[in-house]
């Protein structure tokens, strides 16, 4: 519309008054505080990350002077094109990633459902079921270690009590399910926060559309699917893009369970160990841009999923 | 981008319908769950397994007097220094001891930081504070492989400690001076030994320790097979299996001790050789055989803890844990003896050199009093007061003969003390040790959980040999 309505632009911008001008520059002057806060807290580190992933800089630099190596960090013969370990973490983070929400979804839509309809002790109801989230990860982590460890922890001692392990031949959770032991952890943790953005977007659906649709004769399970579910998408996608996001930067569970363990390294922890551990600065820094790759990926399929969803 | 989250097909906006006394009791709920939950968990680190205490005998010894304090007071009284030191067993209330009575003597302040427990987290932390030119750490443990890698940003301490460095083992003094400069002084040594449960091998009909890996599997495995009934946790063998510095040293001596050479020779990569597979796949056919699966995640600590509560019959580990053994919360206390480690059928016998330096670095503010410090710790007195009470490797050759000293610690005679000590490759590693070792500790820890050696090796060799380069 805007090539019919309006002629040529210069006409235009002879017609903007001082005024106007005046106005731009205040919202600029304005402006300024915010910009300059999002250019040091994230336009500076972003940019000095992407700088030092051409770089081969070190800690202990003390040894040889940085110098700019181009692209070596990332296509070069020991780069991250052809780094077996970082492809490895890539796989391992992305299994991880799609057991926790998958399994987070599932249970936490089933407990929003539960604590939106209404019973008597909802309130506490909600409470207990945020405990496990507004424990701090490290010490969730450090607590379950113990309570998986094969010799004195607590749930191989009752499952031998129980008689559901045998007792000669109990299995190793840490040793020999490594990566279901950390999905069972993340997933008892994050759960209740799954639940609680779902029960958010419960809460705004109407009732009445239930009391019309009860009229017209749609029993629960109709109603769950032709209502719920379809205005429940919105708060699904936010949803599964905050957990997907947070998955794929799992670091604490896995670094509490296995530390440096190599099976089990996430794209986090290789990162870490190669910049904190290695002192490989400059190519620990080209490993945050191709997580920083990996993880928009992600991002860029969800925003489509959304457009298209909102074309429907 | 997130339009779709906003606009829901046909919402009203505003019907939430907040009910802020319903929303204040769901606050007060969850704070007071999570800190009856924070309180249980801290309760459950309290009563862990003792064998954290500090050792029954360290109350009767006391940290001895600084010598000379009257002199270092005059100069240095009131400054304030911070020590980076031990965090394993019992050795932090050593430090604050030590820390305690300089200050009386001397009138300089120490404040004790604990370092990470695991080592190669520890050369994280000290690498980080130096490539940022801190002045926060004045004193600060080195391990035994460090000193190539920190020593331009080491004090030189040879001026002022050059004439107490030659009651060291010369070795040592070798291993810490670099460029001609003593970057840091020798506080004691280590090595790895065999511990074993004297009482149960005599029970189990075994006149003397295991001298070959084979022997020792077999024994494991009859010991834990009889212990088993009556002892749900009992295995036979604990060591340090978990990916970390430990394991490096753990594999070095499986290794050597089999004739497979030691890791890199003469900068040469020689680790994929074939009696270092044979000795790693033996080893790994023992996991959760007779040791616990997970021994796979453990460091020194949880070593003692399945040793000295009585759940093991033959632990690898360092001299520090025989005071714990031998203290009054042990459950084997007067039932174990230490040993050399086994060999394998080519090789014999050895221990990995482990072991901690003082050093002082360039960046502190207050190096004569941190100097002053590092002269009492490594102190004859001192090194007396940490063989006797915590069973720490004298570096000082006077000290390691003391007749009281070798009478609390057995491992220091001659029948033990002697065993060919290995070294791990820091010398060609220089400023990469630590990305070394962890080309070496992850390989070796994916071989504990289940890869062959054959398909390992070669990995560790290219990798290392792209460190060299």
């Amino acid at each position: 519309m805007s090539s019919v309505a309006t002629p040529a632009p210069t006409p235009r911008r002879r017609r903007r008054t001082r005024l106007q001008r005046r106005q731009t520059r205040l919202a600029w002057l304005l402006l300024l505080p915010a910009l300059a806060a999002v250019a040091f807290v994230a336009i500076y580190p972003l940019g000095k990350t992407v700088y030092q992933s051409f770089t081969d800089q070190e800690f202990l630099a003390g040894v040889s002077p940085t110098k700019w190596v181009g692209l070596h960090n990332y296509f070069g013969a020991s780069g991250i094109w052809h780094d077996a370990d970082f492809r490895h973490s890539i796989v391992v983070t992305i299994k991880f990633t799609l057991i926790t929400v998958s399994f987070e979804f599932v249970l936490g839509l089933i407990i929003a459902l539960v604590v939106n309809s209404s019973f008597r002790g909802r309130g506490a109801m909600r409470a207990v079921m945020l405990v496990p989230w507004a424990i701090p990860t490290v010490v969730a982590a450090q607590m379950w270690k113990w309570m998986l460890d094969d010799t004195f922890g607590v749930v191989s001692d009752l499952g031998k009590k129980a008689h559901i392990l045998s007792r000669s031949n109990a299995p190793s959770w840490l040793a020999d399910h490594p990566l279901m032991s950390v999905s069972a952890v993340d997933i008892w943790k994050t759960t209740p926060f799954v639940a609680l953005l779902l029960l958010a977007g419960l809460q705004v659906i109407p009732t009445d559309l239930y009391e019309a649709a009860a009229v017209d004769g749609a029993n629960k399970l109709h109603q769950f699917w032709r209502i719920t579910l379809p205005l429940l998408v919105p708060a699904i996608l936010v949803t599964l893009i905050f957990r997907t996001l947070d998955a794929l930067r799992v670091f604490d569970v896995f670094y509490v369970f296995f530390g440096n363990r190599p099976d089990t390294q996430t794209m986090a922890i290789y990162d870490q160990s190669t910049i904190v551990g290695d002192g490989l600065v400059g190519y620990g820094a080209a490993l945050s841009v191709a997580i920083f790759l990996v993880i928009s990926l992600f991002v860029v399929i969800y925003v489509t999923v959304m457009r298209v969803g909102d074309q429907a | 981008m997130w339009r779709g989250v906003h606009s829901g097909p046909g919402l009203k906006k505003g019907r939430i319908n907040v009910k802020h006394r319903a929303l204040l009791v769901v606050a007060g709920l969850v704070g007071a769950a999570t800190l009856i939950v924070s309180l249980s968990v801290a309760a459950a680190g309290t009563s862990r397994p003792t064998a954290h205490a500090a050792p029954a005998k360290s109350a009767a010894i006391a940290p001895p007097k600084v010598p000379n304090a009257a002199a270092i007071k005059a100069k240095y009284h009131g400054q304030k220094i911070t020590f980076v030191g031990d965090s394993v067993g019992g050795l932090h209330a050593r430090d604050l001891a030590l820390a305690k009575r300089f200050q009386k003597d001397t009138g300089i302040k120490v404040n004790v930081v604990p370092h990470p427990a695991a080592s190669d987290a520890s050369f994280a932390q000290l690498a980080r504070n130096f490539s940022s030119k801190s002045s926060a750490f004045d004193v600060m443990m080195v391990d035994v492989v460090w000193p190539g890698a920190f020593a331009p940003y080491l004090v030189n301490l040879k001026p002022k400690l050059g004439k107490a460095a030659k009651a060291h083992v010369a070795g040592i003094i070798q291993n810490d001076t670099i460029g001609g400069k003593l970057v840091a002084m020798p506080w004691f040594g280590d090595y790895g030994i065999l511990y074993y449960r004297s009482d149960l091998l005599k029970k189990y009909g075994y006149s003397a320790p295991p001298k070959t890996w084979t022997q020792l599997f077999a024994m494991a495995k009859k010991i834990q097979d009889g212990e088993k009934k009556s002892n749900d946790n009992f295995s036979g063998f604990v060591f340090q299996g978990n990916a970390y510095e430990g394991l490096t040293c753990d594999a070095l001596e499986w290794i050597a001790s089999a004739g497979g050479g030691h890791i890199i020779d003469n900068g040469k990569v020689t680790i994929d050789n074939k009696n270092a597979r044979t000795i790693l796949d033996a080893v790994r056919a023992q996991i959760g055989k007779i040791t616990p699966k997970n021994v796979t995640t453990f460091q020194e600590d949880q070593t003692a803890n399945g040793f000295v509560s009585g759940n093991a019959a033959f632990a690898r580990n360092w001299p520090y844990m025989y005071s714990i053994a031998a203290g009054a919360d042990s459950k084997v206390k007067g039932k174990f003896n230490v040993s050399v480690l086994p060999h394998g059928a080519k090789g014999g016998s050895v221990g990995t050199v482990g072991g901690w330096q003082l050093a002082v670095s360039k960046y502190s503010k207050h190096k004569d009093a941190a100097i002053e410090f590092v002269r009492y710790a490594t102190s004859a007195g001192v090194e007396r007061y940490n063989a006797i009470a915590y069973s720490l490797v004298p570096t000082r050759t006077a000290v390691a003969k003391d007749k009281a000293v070798v009478k609390t610690n057995p491992y220091l005679k001659p029948a033990i003390a002697s065993v060919p000590r290995v070294t791990r490759p820091a010398k060609f590693l220089k400023g990469k040790y630590n990305a070394g070792s962890k080309v070496i500790y992850q390989g070796v820890n994916e071989i504990l959980q289940g890869q062959s050696a054959s398909r390992v090796l070669p990995s560790i060799k290219s990798k290392l040999q792209r460190l060299l380069r």
